[in-house]
């Protein structure tokens, strides 16, 4: 019960790990390209509250500034994502991943 | 604040966070998923501010909400005809991803409740951290932060240019 009202790192942990279970999830149960890319997002975010909880933690403010670079690049890896999903639009009509085969023979 | 009245904030935000995301996984309807989305981004910034992390977490409401959620929203509206509401999306591998996402989240619980070796708070981060994080910004990591800009000018260009419509045709 202690465990439980005492806010500590396993708690962060957690939670992280479940965005992190539910990104995987989303990423391999869906044909839809955005939600996979919202998958990526939850993903992203769940390695963020990491390096965030170990950085206070332990006093230090390396995992303050890699969360921030991480947030930078997944900030530019939503633009490039969302302009190629666009493209794949425009060429199939679809965004559903399972339907974009025109390499297969 | 007491101690009891933060472990109820922090127990509200951690179930918003977990259980919107839950949602963005679980419903079937793309714009659902956005704007569910939206809370968890929201619950993740709370978390920040309990990790004393504020900076990060006005950075997380400023780029997530207001950057990548209403590129994502764009995204959403884009390829999705508005004219017919009832968009679902199909769901494949439901067996797969149940399996992974039991296995990730069962193997980090059982490591981290079985761990005694995490390093115990010699002196955790208090207050706030904005100076900080200018001073090492611009000392230890001005070559990151330099490399990051330049990366983000790069892929925010090649974004306007592979997105823009083409008017000249083939």
């Amino acid at each position: 019960m202690e465990q439980l009202t005492t806010i500590g790192l396993n708690h962060y942990l957690t939670i992280s790990a479940f965005l992190l279970g539910f990104g995987l999830f989303a990423v391999v149960t869906r044909k839809n390209a955005i939600v996979i890319l919202m998958g990526v997002e939850l993903i992203l975010n769940a390695a963020n509250l990491n390096f965030l909880a170990f950085s206070k933690y332990n006093g230090g403010m390396e995992g303050v500034m890699f969360s921030l670079f991480i947030i930078v690049i997944a900030a530019a890896e939503a633009a490039i994502a969302l302009a190629i999903i666009i493209n794949i639009f425009k060429l199939f009509k679809s965004v559903d991943v399972s339907s974009i085969d025109s390499l297969k023979e | 604040m007491s101690n009891q009245t933060y472990t109820v904030i922090f127990y509200l935000f951690a179930a918003l966070t977990v259980f919107s995301a839950a949602f963005v996984v679980l419903t079937r309807n793309v714009l659902y998923s956005a704007f569910s989305l939206l809370f968890t981004f929201f619950g993740i910034a709370a978390l920040y501010v309990f990790l004393s992390a504020d900076f990060i977490a006005v950075t997380q409401v400023v780029v997530y909400v207001g950057g990548i959620l209403v590129l994502l929203l764009f995204g959403v509206m884009f390829t999705n005809s508005i004219m017919n509401p009832g968009q679902k999306s199909e769901v494949f591998n439901i067996i797969p991803g149940l399996v992974i996402f039991a296995g990730v989240i069962g193997t980090l619980l059982y490591t981290f409740f079985n761990t005694q070796g995490w390093r115990t708070p010699a002196e955790p981060l208090q207050g706030s951290i904005v100076e900080r994080i200018g001073f090492e910004t611009m000392s230890r990591y001005v070559l990151p932060f330099e490399m990051v800009s330049i990366l983000l000018l790069a892929s925010l260009i090649g974004a306007a240019f592979l997105a823009r419509f083409d008017k000249t045709g083939k």
